[in-house]
């Protein structure tokens, strides 16, 4: 390996696919894959499956749909990147959308004190958490699996039924239409239908660029990558991992917080059973996005298409007319594994040298 | 020379649970100085290094750099006081660029400016020599080249003293010849420089002092000229060069031993724990040892005859046929016992009872659908209890309540179970009283002489070796350097072996 990379430096503008392959860092090499992927998924759909996945709206709804996801599987990248991860984000999510959802209907509320109520519900996991991972060295499994019981238990403390939530200035917020221009389709009657996203998906959009750059560029996003590729050694470069851990784990609680109120502007309810399991489609998200359980590895562009993926391949399924539930679960574990070989593939191209 | 002193170290202490690793230790360094550190393994210098940048932090003692009292708590304050640091292990993040590598944890500023730091490194990599580009993940490097990264890194940081610890393992000759023109260049810049190594040539090579540890102590702090390689290589051993010309006396008989065919014969030996391939030969009924400082490769040698190492190159011969060893079992079932350096990691299972213990290797072998029925199994512990005298409360008391000396016959009767043709003792007398020390002596001559087994025999202690083994192979930086016969068996030779060059 030292010889070719003499080769690359001395010779060579433009070296051979496989040699810059072979030169691209892990994280820029899982996220190409994941957005050819992607790519290939989404063409083979309108090719095979017809001019459904052909409109903007099918696209613009997957993100309608999802921007609650794309939040959470950027929360839950971040701590995967420092090399921790992150259960609690799915019953943090209930217990947002069910404070909120009391704030605003029996407590008289207003929407901005109800995303205050769910900054502090993130600030305060955060703190916890970030404390015990970084601090007291516990396991951010185990850390969050209590986090996670204890969101459960503290959504039915607020209130045990699902209800929807009637507050006026609310009910405008969620059902606020943002306009596409141009991309709006002629339905049958010859009525101009335009394509609209939802204010959540402009805060995911906001979400993955603001952590994009920060990833990218700032010195706190870096050492991200340093401890969740070594810490130890991170340490001994004059990184403090314990700051950098605590960040991860605040930022990830934070802005699961705000992912928890994007879903709330969605379903428009509180109910302990929302959001179930979401922790583990933020964590499929990730994973399909290039970011690896083992830390080091990852890029929160990825993440949204992992995303993107993962729900158009559940789009696709049920285009397919497999409708049950169990087989886009099926498809779902067939992509996981598909992804988790590449990466492992990837690792073995690392040591392979 | 300039004499101001740039760092000073006062009665370091530092202390494990159980362990005193660094006892009142001095240690001074002048600014363009090369200072070596040298010891032992397990002699400190690694521990005091790592007191020295905030990695540990020290129970006693004061650090003062430029006559300032400083507190260093992590590798951060350290960084920030002027001490840079190249580990032994590599100490970078292989998911990072190279260029990342060299400055992450660096500077000011909350941004990352790539350009600048893609430059700036482009420009250093070309100025060493490096053979890698900075946009490279590191983890796609070799070794070398990584170990040359941290160099660079070290060095770019405008640093007032630069700690090597033992960072030329892994590097080739040219690469050697690169980093101590470096070292030089900044010597004369007026840097500090403390360098760690193992080998004895590279210190004479570049050092202008050199300070000894032996268990955790201060032996002492010499100028180069004053200190000749033999005069080293004692104080790190402990011994008095003068004291060292007792005399053996040679037994005739024991030159017949080595007739017809070895019972081992290795040729161009090699495993993957980077020893040089070696050959070795013993024959039956001989007692030979393996020799040299503590980390130079003996226990590499004997663990890859026994194949607990993974072995790369070379072949065996067991009584003149050659045999394949991959794993330990394969050297087993040819007749090859290892007594393991490491009691406590390798050898006892903690938990298990003195006859579980013993038993345990003739159990392996046996095979486990084949077992050893209760009745069995406690007449062959009674039977090693007695010969070898443990001393434990019955065959059923868990090994772990047991003496250090006692718990190593358990692993030497378990050894002896298995009844091999070549028995393989690391360091069996490692950290067991006297008396004990002398009965394992006495016991490995006898298997020799009466039961006709060959055995090999590591030891750091010299005299241990001189009065147990008849032949001793000695060796230096991993290498094997030399074989003493039984004639030639002073502690001065054997320390002139270790030493080299000229003495």
């Amino acid at each position: 390996m030292a010889k070719n990379a003499k080769a690359t430096a001395v010779t060579a503008p433009k070296p051979s696919l496989a040699k810059r392959v072979r030169n691209m860092s892990d994280t820029n090499l899982l996220l190409t894959i994941t957005i050819t992927v992607f790519v290939l998924m989404y063409l083979s759909a309108i090719l095979f499956l017809g001019s459904g996945f052909l409109k903007p709206q099918m696209f613009l709804n997957i993100l309608n749909e999802n921007a609650a996801l794309i939040i959470l599987s950027c929360a839950m990248s971040l701590v995967m990147i420092t090399g921790g991860i992150d259960i609690s984000v799915g019953t943090m999510t209930a217990l947002v959308c069910m404070s909120c959802a009391v704030h605003l209907d029996y407590k008289g509320g207003n929407v901005f004190t109800a995303l205050l109520i769910a900054l502090a519900i993130g600030v305060g996991y955060g703190l916890v958490q970030g404390y015990l991972v970084a601090y007291l060295n516990i396991q951010p499994f185990i850390v969050s699996l209590a986090g996670m019981f204890f969101a459960k238990g503290a959504t039915t403390i607020v209130n045990a039924t699902q209800f929807n939530v009637e507050n006026a200035q609310f009910q405008a917020l969620k059902s606020k239409r943002i306009y596409v221009p141009g991309l709006g389709s002629t339905n049958k009657h010859g009525i101009y239908i335009p394509a609209y996203v939802e204010i959540g998906v402009i805060v995911a959009l906001l979400v993955v660029i603001g952590l994009f750059v920060f990833l990218r560029w700032t010195k706190m996003g870096r050492s991200f990558y340093a401890v969740g590729g070594n810490a130890a050694n991170a340490s001994l470069l004059g990184i403090n991992v314990k700051l950098t851990k605590f960040t991860a784990h605040m930022m990830c609680s934070v802005i699961a917080s705000i992912g928890g109120f994007v879903y709330f502007m969605h379903v428009g309810s509180g109910s302990p059973s929302h959001a179930a399991g979401a922790e583990m489609n933020a964590i499929a998200s990730s994973i399909i996005g290039g970011t690896m359980l083992s830390g080091g590895v990852g890029n929160i562009a990825g993440t949204f298409f992992g995303v993107l993926s993962l729900s158009t391949i559940k789009n696709i399924v049920s285009a397919l007319g497999f409708d049950e539930a169990w087989w886009t679960n099926i498809t779902v574990a067939a992509m996981l594994c598909l992804f988790l070989v590449i990466q492992s593939i990837v690792l073995k191209r690392k040591t392979n040298k | 020379m300039e004499n101001d002193v740039l760092l000073q170290l006062n009665g370091i202490c530092k202390y494990f649970p159980g362990v005193r690793a660094l006892h009142n230790v001095d240690f001074t360094l002048r600014s363009g100085e090369i200072h070596a550190l040298m010891g032992e393994n397990g002699a400190g210098k690694s521990t005091l290094i790592k007191v020295l940048t905030g990695v540990y932090t020290k129970d006693e003692g004061k650090v003062r750099i430029e006559g300032k009292e400083a507190n260093i708590k992590s590798p951060q304050d350290a960084q920030n006081v002027g001490i840079s640091t190249v580990y032994q292990e590599i100490a970078l993040c292989p998911n990072l660029t190279v260029a990342e590598n060299m400055f992450i944890g660096r500077g000011k500023g909350k941004i990352t400016n790539w350009k600048k730091m893609n430059a700036r490194t482009t420009e250093l990599l070309t100025s060493l020599g490096i053979p890698a580009t900075a946009t490279q993940q590191l983890g796609s490097c070799s070794i070398a080249v990584q170990q040359m990264v941290a160099i660079a890194r070290a060095v770019d940081m405008e640093c007032k003293v630069l700690i090597l610890d033992e960072p030329t393992s892994s590097l080739d000759e040219n690469e050697v010849a690169k980093l101590f023109k470096l070292m030089r260049d900044l010597k004369a810049k007026g840097v500090g420089i403390i360098f760690v190594t193992h080998f004895l040539d590279q210190v004479y090579e570049v050092c202008d002092r050199i300070t000894v540890l032996r268990d955790g102590q201060l032996v002492g702090e010499y100028v180069i000229q004053d200190l000749p390689r033999v005069q080293l290589v004692s104080k790190m051993l402990g011994k008095e060069f003068d004291e060292m010309s007792d005399i053996k006396t040679v037994d005739p008989e024991a030159e017949d031993i080595k007739v017809g065919t070895p019972v081992i014969e290795c040729t161009g030996l090699q495993s993957d724990a980077g020893i040089k391939p070696f050959d070795f030969k013993i024959w039956k009924g001989e007692v030979n040892g393996f020799t040299g400082l503590l980390g130079s490769g003996r226990s590499e040698c004997v663990r890859s005859i026994f194949g607990a190492d993974k072995v790369i190159a070379g072949e065996v011969k067991i009584d003149g046929k050659p045999i394949k060893i991959k794993k330990p079992l394969d050297a087993m079932k040819a007749g090859i016992g290892y007594l393991p350096e490491d009691r406590k990691l390798d050898g006892i299972v903690y938990d298990l009872s003195v006859k579980d213990n013993i038993i345990l290797a003739y159990q392996v072998m046996k095979g486990w659908n084949h077992p050893i029925s209760k009745a069995k199994a406690e007449e062959f512990a009674q039977k090693y209890i007695e010969l070898l005298e443990i001393k434990t409360a019955s065959s059923e008391t868990p090994i772990g309540q047991l003496s250090g000396g006692n718990q190593q016959k358990c692993i030497l009767a378990r050894w002896l179970l298995t009844d091999p043709k070549y028995l393989i003792l690391d360091e069996p007398t490692r950290g067991i009283d006297i008396g004990t020390k002398v009965e394992i002596q006495k016991l490995a001559l006898k298997l020799a002489k009466e039961e006709g087994k060959s055995v090999t025999f590591i030891s750091s202690e010299l005299d241990e070796m001189i009065r147990t083994c008849s032949r001793l192979i000695v060796m230096r930086d991993r290498k094997v350097v030399g074989e003493l016969n039984e004639s030639e068996l002073t502690q001065n030779k054997i320390m002139e072996t270790i030493a080299g060059g000229e003495s």
